[in-house]
């Protein structure tokens, strides 16, 4: 089936929010590296499931439960797909992409990590890639190395290659920074982890939106991705992990649905991904994202993504232009995420003031204090793209910043 | 500029702001306390000098936003010299300013120079900014030694 050919009005109008206005501005939303807004599609799909076929899944023999149930895996088929997984049990519905990290975490290190085992990330990462590993080393005496950054903001592979060693037990990265939009040369960095026999994962919550992902050709070991980033509902993400890795993972969270059976002093677990799926499920929420990715892969991706470049490379020459904003993150071929900071103003008064203007930024740490330690600020402001913008939004922003400057004039 | 822009940043915040009152070290402090809200990374520290219950001497640092250094610098301002007591009371007084909820307790004066900060009832994501200053004064005059952070401020 032939993408539909890509037309930003038709997108823009498959998202009923953009069509609202903010304190008497229309929306100018660029703050979708934090989430993204939904289409009708996923609107439909989950307001369909609940007036029509909700039921729990897996259990119930009934109509509805069956009914629920197949559209859940049929999400699930969707998800694997997207990712270009070989096989549907390798995508592990998680409740967003920090339990994704948090289940490798604790199910694929934990139980085998030795102290002083090494664990390599970047210094771009978000908390979420972050934090599980510093549990590892407070509670495990594990080892985080953190592979540096150039000054264009790209990631130093030579200084990555350097790190690893017979204790790697993981590298640990991004795909696309969510601050600097730098997107690391995946290819390589599982060419030389492997080469170690160090796994990789990838932090894609950002990359999955921005890029086409084919986890097959990355041979990576992990794939981390989030639904309300991917214009999906919030509460679902995806963990994709090599059958090889999840057939001696130690299951995850203990509950219903990831068990065989459960006796008085024995118990055996299910396959696959439900043993790491505890519980009942986020279903209308994995059916949601389901949605999402049918319609998104309904799309021309590779003109969406064009479209995007085309706004990012428009953006930062306009900000260019003006010799009191700094553009933190040049490297060669990052995606549509632009963060930067304005003379003389901290991030907060720059959201506040163009916010009146109904323009949505980010301004803060960006959850990766340690980049923004890196980067010498304790808060940048982010204007992040989606398929959505148009140029007339980042004129907004160009407008918005002008702005900011006579307040603080 | 929209009204609520105008009353937020209004020219006084701003001259705080960029020409902070009692800005520095306190060298002889007996009392300081640090305040920051990692989320924003707004950062105050205050150094009181405190003598029979009164607030002899009092100082700032900090790094931030406009709003979080305007309201440290105006709350130095009114400070120097007044009872702890009076200090406490016109930091209860100021929290309720500034959620826009009822407060009394507040002589004419000084509520004529809160006032100012009164704007941010219309930004309620930033109202953890101007109240760190006040939150940390607390901690400094009562001898508490963590950092404090008005972060889960309730508008």
């Amino acid at each position: 089936m032939s993408p539909r050919p890509f037309d930003v009005a038709r997108i823009r109008a498959e998202f009923p929010i953009l069509a609202r206005s903010v304190n008497g501005h229309p929306l100018t939303y660029l703050d979708n590296a934090a989430s993204a807004q939904k289409p009708r599609a996923v609107i439909e799909a989950m307001r369909e499931v609940m007036e029509e076929e909700y039921a729990n899944v897996h259990r119930g023999v009934h109509y509805l439960s069956a009914r629920a149930t197949l559209r859940f895996e049929a999400a699930r088929e969707t998800a694997r797909r997207f990712l270009n997984a070989e096989k549907e049990e390798e995508v592990l519905f998680t409740h967003g992409g920090t339990e994704a990290f948090n289940l490798i975490a604790s199910s694929f290190l934990e139980p085998t990590i030795e102290p002083g085992d090494e664990i390599v990330l970047s210094e771009m990462e978000h908390h979420s890639n972050i934090v599980p590993w510093h549990f590892l080393r407070e509670r495990k005496g594990a080892v985080l190395r953190w592979a540096a950054l150039k000054p264009d903001g790209s990631l130093d592979l030579d200084h990555f290659a350097s790190l690893l060693n017979r204790r790697t037990r993981l590298v640990a990265t991004s795909h696309m920074s969510n601050v600097l939009g730098t997107v690391t040369p995946a290819n390589e960095i599982v060419h030389i982890a492997h080469a170690h026999g160090v796994p990789v994962l990838f932090d894609g919550c950002q990359a999955a939106v921005h890029r086409r992902i084919d986890v097959r050709a990355l041979d990576c070991d992990f794939y981390v991705a989030t639904g309300h980033k991917l214009f999906g509902p919030t509460g679902i993400g995806l963990l994709y992990a090599k059958a090889r890795h999840l057939k001696v993972m130690r299951p995850y969270q203990g509950g219903g649905e990831m068990i065989r059976t459960v006796g008085f002093d024995k118990i055996t677990y299910a396959a696959a991904p439900h043993r790491f799926e505890a519980g009942t499920p986020p279903i209308i929420e994995a059916i949601g994202l389901g949605a999402a990715l049918e319609w998104w892969m309904g799309e021309d991706r590779d003109a969406g993504f064009a479209h995007e470049h085309d706004l990012l490379t428009y953006t930062a020459e306009r900000l260019k232009e003006l010799n009191w904003i700094r553009i933190f993150g040049e490297a060669e071929g990052k995606g549509a995420i632009i963060a930067f900071e304005v003379e003389g103003v901290h991030a907060h008064d720059v959201a506040t003031i163009i916010d009146s203007r109904g323009v949505a930024v980010r301004a803060g740490h960006h959850c990766a204090q340690p980049l923004m330690q890196r980067l010498g600020t304790p808060a940048t402001a982010r204007a992040s793209f989606a398929i959505y913008n148009t140029r007339e939004d980042a004129d907004r922003l160009i407008a918005a910043l002008h702005h900011v400057r006579e307040v603080f004039a | 500029m929209s009204d609520s822009l105008k009353e937020l940043y209004q020219e006084i915040i701003l001259d705080h702001a960029r020409h902070p009152r009692h800005a520095g070290v306190l060298a002889d402090a007996n009392a300081e306390a640090e305040g920051y809200n990692p989320l924003c990374g707004d950062r105050v520290k205050i150094y009181a000098r405190l003598k029979d219950g009164r607030i002899a001497g009092l100082t700032f640092e900090g790094k931030g936003c406009a709003i979080s250094q305007a309201s440290a610098s105006l709350m130095v301002e009114m400070l120097q010299g007044r009872t702890i007591e009076e200090a406490e009371s016109l930091r209860d007084a100021f929290l309720h300013l500034v959620k826009g909820h009822e407060h009394t307790g507040m002589s004419e004066d000084d509520r004529e120079r809160l006032e100012v900060m009164a704007g941010v009832q219309q930004f309620p994501m930033r109202v953890k900014c101007a109240t760190l200053a006040w939150h940390t004064l607390h901690e400094a005059v009562t001898g508490g030694h963590e950092t404090v952070s008005s972060q889960d401020e309730t508008p």
